[in-house]
């Protein structure tokens, strides 16, 4: 079996303290090889740490992740990280500013390139130049320049290619789009899509956006109180509708989903 | 002393302090860390490196004061990784706990000399001078010359440039191999190394490992080329480096990891120009340490003064165009 399988994960933060927070409780989640799914929830929903409990940021209290059949529960961060691509809200997390983007891209590739004495080679570099051709950014004609000086769009590109460099088993998306202006914002989704739909990667992504949850994908999870409480795909996930899914989670948590940072449209 | 001879003296220790320089720079500039190990290993290089010396080998000394150095940084770098030590206290802690091993080493004393008792053809003890790699190089020098007297500065100097321009030169090019690559990574976003799934932590302890080698194999040059170990010559040691890396900087800019190398180096020299134009009026040699502080100090405000300076401008241009 391939896919990743989320056993009855349980967290509590700062455990016998009063400060105590159950940030994960009972997260149960099968995710077929191929599927591309949105994750929807409100602030303290639990959604950044869920992904950190895939990226192994910490340790759980209890539960199990399996990734292709093998698992990684007790493996650490930058082991898991041979498998997992994952980018964040902040462009500036992903890359290095102080090297190029030849150097950024190498070091990415390195848990899957080939031996060589030195990190930027001729056959590797030519490889990164027709990825860098794809995103459409001109960025080929520029892998000598340094991380720092690109915006935070390009450096966002630049990072959805680092994450995504090695071939992954599972890519996880937290808000990747939200700290960027709109219209950068959509083209980095766009290649997002693509690179998704080219690679058939496996991919989690949080966004605070209904109706792109909806649109994108073709599984839709809502998180509330470490919880799952929402879980639609297929035929259903087609035909629902902004207005019925905030229903929909009205029945199932029992409460609204706060809209301070959700966008309806 | 003719000027050239003082050029000659200053650039021959300036040499000698350039791999201290390369180390500093690896610390602070490469893996972003301030390290303070550096006063502790620059000692125990020199130390282990008199003893070694004195057994009658000076070339394993060097290598041996290279290992103590290294020795030193992984400690540093196992209590910043894996006992999440804050990395000044981490540094701080192995500085101190060197001063014990130091003064063991020494022999329970705080300095020692480069030679060893004989006993001369009349029967009478004598000190009869350690052999030391600048001696036997000097002594090489002046068969192939004939010149019987030929500045030991120069010779100092010739050696020296040669070692110190195969360590840069190694240098440059590790730091472009994956595992050179992977530790400039470390210091720039170790996060994102993570996420490549390479162990940051070992890239970090490499690093700070390579640091102190350095540091203490300057540690070692200077024990053989001034023929004494000092237990207290480290004090201020890693302002010194600091000294010399920003210097060098002024000089090169902060491009590459290539040109910083340089940097370093070239840093080095001046810094210890300055200091020989600094003796030739008339500064008392305890100065130093204010000097190298002052310089540190000045260094790392000019980018503030520099941002003041264009702000203030284009108020005043804000207001004249009002």
């Amino acid at each position: 079996m391939s896919g990743l399988s989320l056993i009855g994960l349980k967290k509590v933060f700062e455990k016998g303290t009063p400060n105590a927070k159950l940030a994960l409780d009972q997260v149960n989640l099968e995710v077929a090889s191929g599927d591309f799914i949105t994750v929807l929830g409100s602030n303290g929903a639990g959604k950044s740490t869920l992904f950190n409990a895939i990226l192994g940021k910490f340790r759980l209290d209890r539960g199990k992740i399996i990734l292709d059949g093998e698992d990684i529960t007790r493996l650490k961060d930058y082991k898991r990280a041979y498998n997992i691509g994952c980018l964040y809200q902040n462009p500036l997390r992903g890359t290095a500013p102080n090297m190029t983007i030849e150097e950024n891209l190498a070091l990415a590739y390195t848990r899957k390139a080939r031996k060589s004495f030195f990190a930027v080679n001729k056959k590797d570099s030519e490889y990164f130049r027709s990825l860098l051709r794809e995103l459409d950014l001109g960025l080929e004609d520029r892998m000598k320049t340094q991380m720092g000086l690109l915006s935070g769009g390009q450096r966002q590109a630049a990072s959805l290619l680092m994450a995504t460099i090695a071939e992954p088993k599972l890519l996880l998306l937290d808000e990747h789009t939200a700290a960027l202006d709109p219209a950068t914002a959509e083209k980095v989704l766009d290649l997002t899509k693509k690179i998704i739909a080219k690679r058939q990667l496996t991919c989690l992504m949080i966004t605070h956006n209904m109706q792109s949850a909806l649109a994108l994908g073709n599984r839709t999870i809502v998180m509330d109180s470490g919880r799952i409480v929402l879980d639609v795909s297929g035929a259903e996930r087609e035909q629902l509708t902004v207005p019925q899914l905030l229903q929909r989670f009205r029945e199932n948590a029992g409460k609204e989903l706060s809209a301070d940072r959700m966008l309806l449209g | 002393m003719n000027i050239l001879s003082l050029l000659i003296s200053a650039l021959s220790q300036g040499m000698i302090y350039a791999p201290m320089a390369l180390g500093v720079y690896i610390a602070f500039r490469i893996l972003n860390t301030p390290d303070l190990t550096i006063d502790g290993s620059f000692v125990a290089g020199m130390c282990v490196c008199a003893v070694v010396t004195i057994a009658g080998h000076p070339y394993l000394a060097l290598l041996c004061g290279m290992a103590v150095g290294a020795l030193a940084g992984l400690l540093t770098g196992l209590m910043q990784t894996q006992l999440r030590i804050n990395p000044i206290l981490s540094g701080i802690l192995t500085m101190t706990g060197l001063y014990t091993i130091n003064f063991m080493v020494l022999g329970g004393q705080s300095n020692l000399y480069l030679q060893r008792t004989a006993v001369n053809s009349a029967g009478a003890e004598t000190q009869v001078a350690s052999d030391t790699l600048y001696k036997t190089f000097r002594a090489f020098l002046v068969e192939l010359t004939g010149n019987k007297r030929l500045d030991n500065n120069l010779s100092v100097l010739i050696i020296t440039a040669v070692i110190v321009a195969v360590v840069a030169a190694v240098l440059a090019v590790f730091f472009h191999t994956r595992t050179g690559m992977a530790i400039r990574a470390t210091g720039d976003n170790e996060e994102m190394v993570r996420s490549s799934s390479i162990n940051a932590d070992r890239s970090r302890i490499f690093g700070i490992m390579l640091s102190n080698a350095l540091v203490a194999f300057s540690g070692a040059l200077l024990c053989e080329q001034q023929r004494y170990a000092d237990l207290n010559f480290g004090n201020g040691m890693l302002v010194v480096g600091l000294a010399s890396v920003i210097i060098g900087q002024v000089f090169f800019g902060k491009r590459s990891v290539t040109l910083g190398i340089i940097s370093a180096v070239v840093g080095s020299l001046i810094y210890r120009i300055i200091l020989q134009a600094a003796y030739k009026i008339d500064m008392p040699s305890y100065a130093v340490k204010l000097l190298s502080a002052v310089i540190v100090v000045i260094a790392l405000t000019l980018p503030l003064l520099k941002r003041l300076v264009t702000e203030r401008r284009a108020n005043r241009e804000e207001e004249t165009e009002a």
